[in-house]
């Protein structure tokens, strides 16, 4: 019989401790055969965060490492400097990007570090049980924004791409989302490409997914997926923010 | 060994590093470590190596988590107040049994306190290198030969025992220039199985990591790193001894102040005191033996420190109350004299003489 479908080997038989209707096992599967098709398990080392991904190492079959929460682009950049030629990435949440890891990411981006980030952003703290992100959308209930996020108060949310973007070090920044199969198709173009921007030495690179949390946007999962259609899309439009990728040496 | 050259305290640490295999610098510019990094970052490109630096101390010293975590000898240094933002990424890299140097060459404190000279960090070094059960190597070099050697000894221990390792230093150290001669480079190095490198599709994945949830297999943990721990506790306790085998006093003292403590014994014996000086090379593991093994002929211990009296803890708990163990500082970034110490001895004794 033929095989039409195989779980990439990149991806171990640890039962995955996501919640129902959770993406990140769509991005991890994106990320996992991404990696097999570039041939890039061998020299892959990946850095799981701190949030609901904290147990990737658990996940992902290549060599792991779990960095203190925000700092995984540091750790990524220790072990690049060890091992230019590893194929390195850190895979992310919002909160762990773009609130205490902020200094991290924005450096390591503008030093062009031959890195790749995954972030998935999915407007919320998830393993805390739902406060507010710094990708919380205006107006969004969280346990920590009980009456909407009041941007009075508590600011706006930060559209990360767009800010990287700016930076001379950023080889590739592209926004995707994983809400519906071609989407899912985009995504996982992109992830490949982050990965190829790495192995050609071309700079940093970074893949916003756009993801849900059921769980803690109290919503099914179907809902859930057209709540980010319907108010993360128009916030945060999906694209392609930087490509310096044709240069023949990216961006040095 | 090389030839014998003047050098500066904190350039002789970064050249003894680069000697041992260190090829990853990692920092953040303080005073009075500033030398440190100016000459990695000199050294560093014409030997292939990597200086890096980073947007903070968090950063730097979460490199080097990223570099050791691939196996090779990484290295941050700094002064107190980095230190203290490093301390999250030294527990961390203690949790992970990685091996690395972080140097301090200490300052006054707390806050951003001085610039000058001072020991104020020896509680944080010994007990507070971030949260959690852990210890982490110490060593306190007194001369800037001592830096070297103890350079070579602490990245040889740190991989052995699979910890990080401090080197604690001082601005008066630091800044100080001595003849030095370095050891040969260090050319092979440990394997290291546990490394994640890339595992090349030989072995099965290695995870780095310091996170148990389940509470007995973090208490295992612990528990197993604790056992390492009491074995170093047995093997590697370090310390340098200046007439002590016939001394009623004996003045407990590590770096800048044992230099200072030393000319006072001298003095102290001229006038016909017995003195004597125990120079803590290991801070920890502290060397609680040694202290132990004169208490039946002291009459006293004196710690003199550049603090507010923080080794005095340690000598206490090794002399559990058997003698009297009194204590002698000045802090801020002031430097002791000799015949202030050798007058605080003077008061210990008494009209005992």
């Amino acid at each position: 019989m033929a095989t039409v479908y195989k779980k990439s080997a990149l991806l171990s038989d640890v039962p995955l401790h996501y919640c129902p209707g959770c993406t990140h096992g769509i991005i991890h599967k994106l990320v996992a055969e991404s990696l097999e098709e570039l041939d890039a398990g061998g020299k892959a080392v990946g850095v799981a965060p701190v949030g609901c991904s904290v147990l990737a190492y658990n996940y992902f079959t290549c060599d792991m490492v779990e960095a203190p929460h925000g700092r995984a682009p540091a750790i990524a950049t220790g072990l690049k400097r060890a091992l230019p030629d590893g194929m390195i990435f850190t895979y992310q949440g919002d909160g762990d990007l773009a609130a205490i890891g902020t200094a991290e990411t924005v450096h390591a981006a503008t030093r062009g570090e031959n890195i790749t980030v995954i972030f998935v952003n999915n407007a919320i703290y998830g393993m805390t049980g739902g406060q507010m992100a710094p990708t919380t959308l205006p107006g969004q209930v969280t346990q920590t924004t009980p009456y909407g996020r009041d941007v009075t108060t508590a600011g706006f949310p930060v559209r990360v791409c767009e800010m990287l973007s700016t930076l001379s070090g950023v080889a590739y920044a592209e926004r995707v989302s994983v809400d519906t199969v071609p989407n899912i198709r985009k995504a996982k173009a992109a992830i490949k490409k982050a990965f190829e921007t790495q192995a050609a030495k071309k700079g940093f690179s970074i893949v916003e997914v756009l993801s849900t949390c059921p769980t803690n946007w109290g919503l099914s999962p179907t809902e859930a997926l057209e709540w980010l259609r319907q108010n993360m899309m128009p916030y945060y439009p999906l694209g392609v923010y930087q490509d310096r990728t044709a240069n023949e040496k990216g961006v040095f | 060994m090389s030839e014998r050259v003047l050098m500066k305290g904190n350039e002789a640490m970064a050249e003894a590093a680069i000697r041992a295999g260190c090829r990853h610098f990692f920092g953040y510019p303080i005073t009075p470590q500033t030398e440190v990094a100016a000459y990695m970052s000199k050294k560093m490109p014409k030997i292939g190596g990597t200086y890096l630096q980073a947007e903070s101390e968090i950063a730097a010293i979460n490199m080097v988590l990223g570099a050791a975590s691939a196996g090779v000898r990484a290295m941050t240094s700094s002064s107190s107040p980095g230190i203290s933002l490093k301390t999250e990424g030294i527990s961390y890299i203690a949790g992970s049994d990685l091996p690395c140097l972080i140097v301090n060459v200490e300052r006054g404190g707390p806050g951003l306190g001085g610039i000058q000279p001072a020991q104020s960090d020896y509680w944080q070094a010994t007990r507070a290198l971030g949260h959690g059960d852990f210890h982490v190597l110490v060593f306190a070099p007194s001369t800037v030969q001592e830096v070297v050697d103890l350079v070579f000894l602490a990245y040889d221990l740190a991989e052995k025992y699979r910890m990080p390792a401090l080197l604690l230093s001082d601005g008066l150290l630091g800044q100080m220039m001595e003849p030095v001669s370095f050891p040969d480079p260090v050319e092979k190095f440990a394997e290291k199985p546990w490394a994640a490198n890339g595992h090349q599709n030989k072995r099965p994945h290695n995870i780095i990591n310091s996170l148990y949830l389940k509470p007995d297999e973090l208490e295992r943990t612990v528990v197993e790193r604790f056992a390492r721990y009491a074995e170093i506790e047995a093997a590697e306790q370090r310390y340098q001894e200046y007439l002590c085998d016939d001394a009623d006093y004996i003045i407990v003292a590590f770096g800048a102040t044992s230099r200072v403590s030393q000319s006072a014994v001298d003095t102290l014996r001229a006038q016909g005191i017995k003195a004597g000086l125990l120079r803590p090379v290991t801070l920890w593991p502290f060397p609680k033996d040694a202290i132990r093994a004169h208490i039946p002929h002291v009459k006293s211990f004196l710690s003199v420190e550049m603090n507010m009296g923080q080794m005095v803890d340690d000598v206490r708990l090794a002399v559990e109350g058997k003698v009297p163990v009194e204590f002698f500082g000045r802090t801020g970034g002031v430097i002791p004299r000799p015949s202030e110490v050798v007058e605080a001895v003077m008061k210990v004794a008494g009209g005992d003489r």
